[in-house]
């Protein structure tokens, strides 16, 4: 029987550890809701979400409830809007709609987010996606709970470099069209190489069409916990570090399959993956560069920094995989500067670096995450920026992203509010080179000569 | 059967597990298993009760037990086992 001191050690992980359950994640196919009315298709859509998800708020609170589990975020996501707009859209004004409805839906079922305002163009874009895409910055500054993402790349595809230069660019309209909120829009804009179809963290969430008509997917969190755990054996060896990170990890994880569990079966909806994810929030100690500087670095960015990072996202892996049944999304550690005190800290003190951050990338999670920087950043240093990334993620075959924030207005030295989870950052700066050339060429970067397995 | 930790921490004065344990009683909850300890001045109890008998919501119980707590001066929390089982049993 559970005995008084494992009930405490629960309960203080939950209370002084900040261990949460981050987000449930709703995917929802749209896929039944296609016609070539564009009316038609937006009343399916809102009707679809607002049935599907009428009970995903209420059932996360009676779960928080009975467990004592904060469950920070319930959100939704949806298959990507390019498809399921294709046939009706014939603008990017029409997809812009869309985005409307899915806002409505979204507030009127009461979730944090919904993501899924995609477009998947690893290798070529549709016209529809193009059309999406293109209609971005004014989705984004239009609505407040959309996400959207789109996936450049792919080990099996290659590059889309012509989407990559696209992307550039309408990653400084959206800045431009949202820069009375500090350019927030970008913080709602991600961009992929190898994107996963049940990822349940924003702004990167959609459903794949891989995926069944509904699904449940949960992303846990625990940095504040690892931490504590790991003041515990300061000065010890890597086994001793190691074994530590790997039996927390197994015990957060636990706590998401629990809920991801529950939730499944409250709302009558399958169970997907359980994405073991360490992610921070602004909260003081729930900090993933904490953790970093906890196993032996004055600040994040200091040499070491990487092998500390693969180290902690291998053993967060190792210690999550046993304790759920399917594991998915992203899974490992995030590295978000404006939503991680720590990384802020290091930044302003000048220890960490764009270039030291995208070599960390190379071994987490995912990529360079909620970064700020100059508003004049140019269009296609944004897209160089994107192109290494992708490249990152298409030679290593995992999933990279770029969600930069170019600050209309601000330059480096300044600092950026952005509000609630998504934190606070400062601006830093870009490598004042230019890429035009590299930039400016058309086509795609073939696949690596290691994607052919067959 | 569903098991129910209920949790009471928080500076010890006299009545704590009185008040508690009228309140279950009361509201037809029977206590499996209780143990205690002070860690650093700091009054800890847990209970494993059995609610199914109560024809109370599980919703309800625990805002009304964390009313008590107010009362008291305590933290008085109350949460399916299984949340415990997970994390600490393989």
């Amino acid at each position: 029987m559970i005995n008084i001191f494992e009930v405490k050690e629960t309960n203080e992980m939950i209370e002084k550890e900040n261990l949460d359950v981050r987000t449930i994640t709703l995917g929802i196919s749209l896929l039944d809701c296609i016609t070539d009315d564009l009316e038609k298709l937006k009343s399916n859509i809102f009707n679809r979400i607002t049935g599907k998800a009428k009970d995903l708020v209420s059932v996360g609170r009676e779960i928080e409830r009975e467990y004592g589990i904060p469950i920070v975020n319930k959100r939704i996501s949806v298959t990507p809007i390019a498809l399921v707009g294709a046939s009706a859209c014939k603008s990017p004004e029409d997809y812009a709609s869309i985005a409307q409805t899915l806002d409505e839906a979204a507030k009127e079922v009461g979730v944090n987010f919904i993501g899924g305002y995609s477009a998947l163009v690893s290798k070529g874009m549709t016209k529809g996606e193009e059309n999406l895409i293109k209609s971005i910055p004014m989705a984004l500054s239009q609505t407040s709970l959309v996400c959207s993402s789109v996936n450049l790349g792919s080990t099996r595809t290659g590059i889309n470099m012509d989407a990559v230069r696209l992307m550039g660019q309408i990653i400084k309209e959206t800045a431009e069209a949202t820069k009375d909120a500090d350019s927030l829009g970008c913080a709602k804009l991600v961009v992929f190489c190898n994107a996963p179809d049940d990822n349940p963290f924003m702004a990167g969430a959609f459903h794949g069409v891989t995926e069944a008509d509904a699904i449940i997917n949960v992303g846990v969190s625990g940095p504040g916990v690892v931490n504590t755990v790991l003041k515990k054996v300061r000065g010890e060896s890597f086994e001793v570090l190691c074994e530590t990170i790997k039996k927390t990890a197994f015990k957060v994880t636990r706590v998401g399959q629990l809920v991801a569990g529950e939730a499944s079966r409250r709302l009558g909806v399958p169970f997907g993956i359980v994405d073991l994810s360490l992610a921070p929030t602004p909260a003081v100690g729930d900090s993933v560069a904490d953790i970093l500087c906890e196993i032996g670095l004055e600040h994040a960015g200091a040499p070491g920094t990487t092998a500390a990072l693969a180290l902690l996202n291998d053993q967060v892996k190792k210690g999550g995989v046993m304790a759920s049944s399917y594991v998915g999304g992203l899974s490992g550690a995030f590295i978000p500067v404006s939503e991680d005190q720590g990384m802020i800290d290091a930044v302003e003190v000048g220890s960490l670096t764009l270039e030291k951050l995208e070599a960390m990338t190379c071994v987490c999670s995912v990529g360079l995450d909620m970064i700020a920087i100059p508003g004049d950043t140019k269009a296609s240093t944004i897209s160089g920026i994107i192109a290494d990334e992708m490249a990152i993620g298409m030679v290593n075959q995992k999933t990279t992203a770029v969600r930069v924030i170019p600050v209309i207005g601000k330059g480096v030295g300044e600092k950026v509010e952005f509000g609630g989870l998504l934190g606070h950052a400062p601006i830093m700066p870009v490598n004042q080179y230019s890429c035009d050339a590299f930039i400016n060429r058309k086509g795609r970067i073939p696949a690596p000569i290691h994607s052919f397995k067959n | 059967m569903k098991k129910t930790i209920i949790t009471v921490v928080g500076k010890d004065t006299v009545g704590i597990i009185a008040k508690v344990c009228t309140y279950l009683a009361n509201n037809r909850i029977n206590i499996l298993d209780i143990s205690q300890t002070i860690v650093q001045g700091y009054f800890n109890m847990m209970m494993i009760v059995d609610m199914n008998d109560s024809s109370k919501p599980f919703g309800d119980i625990a805002d009304e037990l964390d009313q008590i707590g107010d009362e008291i001066g305590v933290v008085i929390r109350c949460q399916r086992e299984d949340i415990f089982n997970s994390m600490h049993r393989v």
